[in-house]
C-alpha cells in the first residue's frame, strides 16, 4: 500500500514537471517557475498536498544542489575562471554591490535580522547561469559582441558564490558572536586549500576519476561529488561549493565526457530541487509578501540592466549591445534559491515565501526582458548608426560598405 | 585579414573577421565539437543577424565545400593543360559486364589506348589501380588518352 501510494504520487509529480517543461518551451519560458510553481501546488496547504514521496525529495533536493553545482564547475576551466577574475573584478564588485544591496537593504527595513540580511543579499545579487545562458542561446546571441561581457558577470558571480556561501553556512550554524568569527575563518581556511588544489592539481583529480566506461564514469564523478560535498559541508564550506570546486578541479577529456552524462541526471534532480522548495513554502503566505517581493524585481531588472550596461561600455560595445547585455542578465533562478534553502529554517517565516515569489517573478521575466526590450535595442541601434553615418560624412569620407570603425567610443570604465 | 579570438567562458572560443565588402563573419567553436556560423547585422555590429549551429559533421562538409577541390575538377584542369589530351571519368553501372570485374577484365589499355589512372568510390579515391583491382556498380573510372581512345574505352564499359 505504502509502496504505491509513493510511486503513485511521485510519477503524478514527475509527470507534470514533464508536462510544464514542455509548455514552457513551447511559450518560450524557463521551466523554472512552473516548477516552483508545482511544489507550491503539492506541498504543505496546497491544492493537493502529496507527502509519500517527501523522503525522496528531501535527498533529491540535497542531490540536485551538488549536481547543479557541479555541471557548472565542469563548464569552466580553471584558468577562465582566474583570467575572467584578473581582468573584469571591478564589473563583478560593481554587479555585487548594485544587485546585492536591494535585498539587504529590503530585509533590514522588515526587521528580519542580519543573516536574513546577508542572505537577501545574495538572493539578489546573483544572476541565474542556468536562465541566462539558455536565453543566449535561444535568441542566437551567443556570437554577438556583448556576450563575454554577460558570460564573465556570470563567472565573477559564481566565484563571489564560492566565498559567499561558506560564510553564509558559517554564519547560520554559529550559536554566538564569537563562535561565528571563527566559523567564518575556518570555513574560508578550507576553501582557500580546496580552491589551491582545485585550480593547480586539476589534473591529478582528474586522473582520479579517469574511467572508460559511461557507467564507471558516472557512479565515480556523482559518488565522488556526493563525498566531497559532503566533506564540504562538514567544515562549513557549503555542499555546493564543493560539488562546484571539483567541477572545476575536473578537466580535458574527462569533463568533455562527464558533461554529456550529467546533464539529463541533473535535470531531472534540478526539478527535484526546485519542486522540494515549492513544496516547503506555505502559498497561503504568499499574498501577503507579493509586493515587497514585486518591489524588489522591479528594482532588480534595474540594477541588472545597469550592470549590463557597464560591463558593455566596460567592453567598447554600442548602446544597443550594452542594453542586451543587462536584459539578458535579469533572470534569478537556482542560485537564488539555494541560498534560501541554506537559511529558511534560521530566519523569519516570512523569508522564504518572499524569495519564492521573487524568483517566480524574476525566472518568468527573465526570457520575456530580453524580448520586451527589442524595440528599445533597435531603436538604440539605429541611432548609433545614423551617428557613425554622420561622422562619416563629417569627415569627408563615403559612408559605403568600406572599413566598418569600432562600435561606440572605446571606453575605461 | 585581421581574425579576431574571444574566449566565451564556459562555451568555448570565437573567432571573428571583417570581410573586404565589410560584412563581419564568425565562427563558434564549442567545446563538444558543434560550431555556429555567426554572420554580423550591418546596421548593429555587435548584434548577430544570423546565427547557423553545425554539427561536427555538417562542419567538416562546409569546410570540404569551402576548401577541397574534388579530384574531377582537378583532372578537368589536366584536359585544358595538354593539348590532345582528355580525362573522363566514367561511371560503371550495375548492368555493365565489368561491374564485378577487375581492371585486368576490361583490358582498356590493350583495346583503346587510354588509361585508367583513378577510381572513385564514393568519398574513396584509389589512384594507380592495379589489373586485379576489383569494381563495384557506382565506381567512377578516371581515364585520360587521346579523344578516340576516351571514346571508345565509353562505348566499352557501356556495352551490353
Amino acid at each position: 500500500m505504502n509502496t504505491a501510494r509513493l510511486l503513485l504520487e511521485l510519477g503524478a509529480v514527475l509527470f507534470a514537471l514533464g508536462t510544464l517543461g514542455r509548455l514552457a518551451g513551447r511559450i518560450g519560458l524557463s521551466p523554472i517557475p512552473l516548477y516552483l510553481l508545482a511544489g507550491l501546488a503539492f506541498g504543505t496547504g496546497g491544492l493537493l498536498p502529496l507527502d509519500a514521496p517527501e523522503g525522496f525529495f528531501t535527498t533529491g533536493s540535497q542531490v540536485g544542489v551538488v549536481l547543479l553545482l557541479l555541471a557548472l564547475g565542469v563548464e569552466y576551466t580553471a584558468d577562465e575562471l582566474i583570467t575572467n577574475l584578473r581582468r573584469q573584478a571591478p564589473i563583478g564588485v560593481l554587479d555585487l554591490l548594485l544587485n546585492g544591496f536591494p535585498g539587504a537593504v529590503l530585509a533590514v527595513m522588515l526587521g528580519w535580522g542580519p543573516i536574513a540580511a546577508l542572505a537577501m543579499f545574495g538572493v539578489t545579487a546573483v544572476s541565474s547561469s542556468g536562465i541566462v545562458s539558455k536565453i543566449l542561446t535561444d535568441l542566437g546571441r551567443l556570437g554577438n559582441r556583448e556576450t563575454p561581457s554577460v558570460l564573465s558577470v556570470l563567472v565573477l558571480e559564481d566565484l563571489a558564490m564560492a566565498v559567499y556561501l561558506p560564510v553564509l553556512t558559517a554564519l547560520v550554524a554559529a550559536s554566538t558572536p564569537g563562535s561565528a568569527v571563527t566559523s567564518v575563518l575556518i570555513a574560508l581556511g578550507m576553501l582557500a586549500v580546496v580552491l589551491t588544489i582545485a585550480l593547480r592539481q586539476g589534473d591529478a583529480v582528474t586522473r582520479f576519476v579517469g574511467a572508460r566506461s559511461d557507467e564507471v564514469m558516472l557512479l565515480c564523478v556523482l559518488g565522488l561529488a556526493l563525498l566531497v560535498a559532503g566533506a564540504a559541508e562538514a567544515v562549513h564550506v557549503s555542499a555546493a561549493v564543493g560539488a562546484f570546486l571539483l567541477g572545476i578541479a575536473l578537466s580535458g577529456e574527462v569533463a568533455d565526457h562527464i558533461r554529456s552524462l550529467l546533464g539529463p541526471l541533473r535535470d531531472v534532480f534540478a526539478a527535484v530541487f526546485f519542486v522540494f522548495f515549492g513544496l516547503s513554502t506555505d502559498p497561503a503566505a504568499l499574498p501577503s509578501v507579493l509586493l515587497p517581493a514585486a518591489l524588489l524585481a522591479v528594482v532588480g531588472v534595474a540594477t541588472k540592466v545597469l550592470t549590463g550596461w557597464a560591463a558593455g561600455r566596460r567592453a567598447g560595445v554600442g548602446s544597443a549591445g550594452r542594453l542586451r547585455a543587462g536584459v539578458a542578465l535579469v533572470a534569478r533562478g537556482e542560485f537564488s534559491i539555494i541560498i534560501a534553502g541554506l537559511v529558511a529554517a534560521s530566519v523569519t517565516p516570512a523569508f522564504a515565501p518572499t524569495v519564492a515569489a521573487y524568483v517566480l517573478i524574476m525566472a518568468v521575466l527573465g526570457p520575456l526582458a530580453p524580448r520586451l526590450a527589442d524595440p528599445l535595442v533597435h531603436h538604440l541601434a539605429r541611432r548609433d548608426a545614423k551617428r557613425r553615418a554622420a561622422d562619416h560624412r563629417a569627415d569627408g569620407r563615403s559612408a559605403g560598405p568600406g572599413s566598418k570603425p569600432p562600435t561606440g567610443p572605446p571606453d575605461t570604465a | 585579414m585581421e581574425v579576431e579570438e574571444t574566449r566565451l567562458p564556459g562555451i568555448g572560443l570565437r573567432h571573428d573577421f571583417v570581410t573586404a565588402q565589410g560584412r563581419r563573419m564568425g565562427v563558434i567553436t564549442q567545446r563538444n565539437g558543434a560550431r555556429h556560423v555567426v554572420l554580423y547585422d550591418q546596421e548593429d555590429s555587435d548584434a548577430c543577424a544570423a546565427t547557423i549551429e553545425l554539427t561536427l559533421e555538417e562542419s567538416e562538409v562546409l569546410a570540404e565545400l569551402l576548401g577541397a577541390p574534388r579530384i574531377t575538377e582537378r583532372f578537368a584542369r589536366l584536359r585544358e593543360q595538354v593539348a590532345g589530351l582528355v580525362t573522363e571519368g566514367l561511371p560503371i553501372a550495375a548492368g555493365s559486364p565489368f561491374a564485378r570485374g577487375t581492371l585486368g577484365d576490361t583490358a582498356i589499355r590493350t583495346r583503346t589506348g587510354a588509361s585508367v589512372v583513378a577510381v572513385v568510390r564514393g568519398d574513396d579515391v584509389f589512384v594507380s589501380p592495379t589489373p586485379d583491382f576489383r569494381f563495384q556498380p557506382g565506381d567512377r573510372l578516371i581515364v585520360v588518352g587521346t579523344r578516340d581512345g576516351v571514346h571508345a574505352a565509353h562505348a566499352l564499359l557501356t556495352s551490353h
